[in-house]
């Protein structure tokens, strides 16, 4: 039978959730990294024992660690994040031109065809990439020094490389995003960039439609329609049917269209999740209800899932790394808050309940389904 | 022999347990203390100083003999008391965050 294995990354170490097929009973391993901050963790698609974590900390920086056993044990890997060549500026809060500095790792992932090839996106946002197994990391500076680079500006947490989606039709498309200066892609895996905003509108920007600027919290995409992506967007759930060039609002229905994640069900890829959040000034649950919101039209029509979440005094958030699916026969859905709960459903969201409840604030869920 | 003191945190990366022993030639300085530290323990590059720059991380300090010395220069003596194996050289972690 199959199993799933659940990688939680939190704000005071990482867990290891794991579970057969069935989905009941689940056993918990960690804190591996205790004290630490675990932005992201994930296995590589093609050998699933072995994952990579983010591992930093504001005293002691950056750390990387590998496993090749699924999470047993762990070793560290290089650290070395240097900005090559010259490292130039981005735009300041108080738009003056400030130097790019490395802070953090906020993404790791890896490539859908060697265990040794990985992703890193950073903050201040850039791209690195090993091939060695996390031996050594070079930056890809191609995205740096794209033409818009010099007027990104930060979000509130930061100029974050947070998101990266692998086409696995096409091994040199690649699309990311960035807090806050939007959403962009690459046709050559990695060595150039544009931007692929258009459509999105974003109030908060003085030219609501312009070319970069906007907040774009989370991108997803079926692996078997690498040309159809949605986006949480600061405000907007969006959607494109032709890679990025387009971009089309589906908010529809929603009671709000605030949120930081959205997913696709394994199987059905117009079959979408968000969870929907008050505001930009209260990221917590409208009415403090938790609630997954489903659409199975790829967007505009969206209903509640609520039974086994908490309708009454909840007020955590769900961060944008915190929600994924596992693939098998009945999709489950996961997803993780801020108050240390992982919520999962087994069957697409119908039914939820805890896996655990009392974690540290949880940062990012991924899933493994193992054979 | 030097003596040093790193946080829980690196001592654990390291897997050491309590002071850290180091055998040094030459003069000894914040850097090349530093420098000994990481040539015996690789996973601590970056964790004290910055890659690169090889500057201090803004929410470490380096005490010694009661003195803070984190300002000072690095390739400046440290105390004889630090030299001479008396007194540590200590990596101390700002007290600070949740």
């Amino acid at each position: 039978m199959s199993k799933v294995r659940v990688l939680v990354g939190t704000r005071k170490g990482a867990f290891i959730l794991s579970s057969d097929g069935k989905r009941e009973r689940w056993r918990i391993s960690g804190p591996h990294f205790p004290g630490w901050e675990l932005y992201h963790l994930k296995g590589s698609p093609v050998d699933p024992d072995r994952l990579y974590a983010s591992q930093s900390s504001g005293w002691f920086g950056q750390m990387i660690q590998r496993s090749n056993d699924g999470g047993k044990t762990w070793a560290p890997v290089d650290n070395t994040f240097v900005y090559e060549g010259e490292v130039g500026t981005h735009q300041w809060f108080d738009g003056t031109p400030h130097p790019w500095e490395f802070k953090r790792v906020w993404h790791l992932e890896p490539s859908l065809s060697d265990p040794d090839v990985v992703l890193a996106g950073v903050e201040d946002a850039a791209m690195f990439r090993t091939t060695d197994g996390g031996a050594t990391w070079h930056e890809l500076t191609g995205l740096r020094r794209c033409d818009s680079g010099s007027r990104w500006s930060p979000g509130a947490g930061g100029l974050g490389l947070h998101t990266i989606v692998l086409d696995p039709s096409d091994p040199g498309r690649i699309y990311i995003a960035i807090s806050a200066a939007g959403a962009f892609r690459s046709d050559d895996a990695g060595e150039t960039w544009r931007p692929i905003n258009r459509g999105l509108r974003s109030q908060y920007i003085p030219d609501p439609e312009a070319e970069i600027g906007h907040c774009v919290h989370r991108i997803a995409m079926h692996p078997r329609r690498p040309g159809v992506l949605f986006m949480q967007k600061h405000w907007d759930v969006m959607r494109t049917d032709d890679a990025g060039e387009s971009w089309r609002e589906v908010s529809g229905n929603l009671p709000t269209d605030f949120g930081f994640v959205v997913d696709v069900h394994a199987h059905e890829p117009e079959t979408i999740y968000v969870v929907p959040i008050k505001s930009d000034s209260e990221h917590f649950p409208l009415d403090g209800k938790l609630q997954v919101y489903r659409s199975k039209t790829g967007g505009d029509d969206w209903e509640p899932l609520t039974k086994g979440l908490p309708q009454g005094d909840c007020y955590v958030n769900v961060l944008r790394e915190a929600m994924a699916v596992d693939s098998l026969d009945s999709c489950g859905i996961y997803f993780g808050t801020t108050g240390g709960q992982v919520y999962a459903s087994a069957d697409s969201g119908e039914t939820w309940s805890a896996i655990v409840r009392d974690l540290p604030a949880v940062l990012s869920v991924e899933v493994q389904t193992l054979p | 022999m030097i003596r040093v003191v790193i946080p829980f945190h690196l001592r654990t990366l390291a897997q050491v347990d309590g002071e850290v022993k180091l055998d040094l030639q030459g003069p000894v300085t914040q850097r090349s203390i530093l420098d000994a530290l990481e040539a015996r323990y690789p996973t601590l590059k970056g964790t004290i100083r910055d890659h690169g720059t090889l500057k201090r991380r803004p929410f470490l300090r380096f005490f010694a003999c009661e003195q803070d010395l984190s300002h000072e220069p690095p390739d400046d003596p440290l105390p004889d008391a630090v030299a001479s194996g008396a007194e540590p050289f200590m990596v101390v972690g700002a007290i600070a965050g949740g």
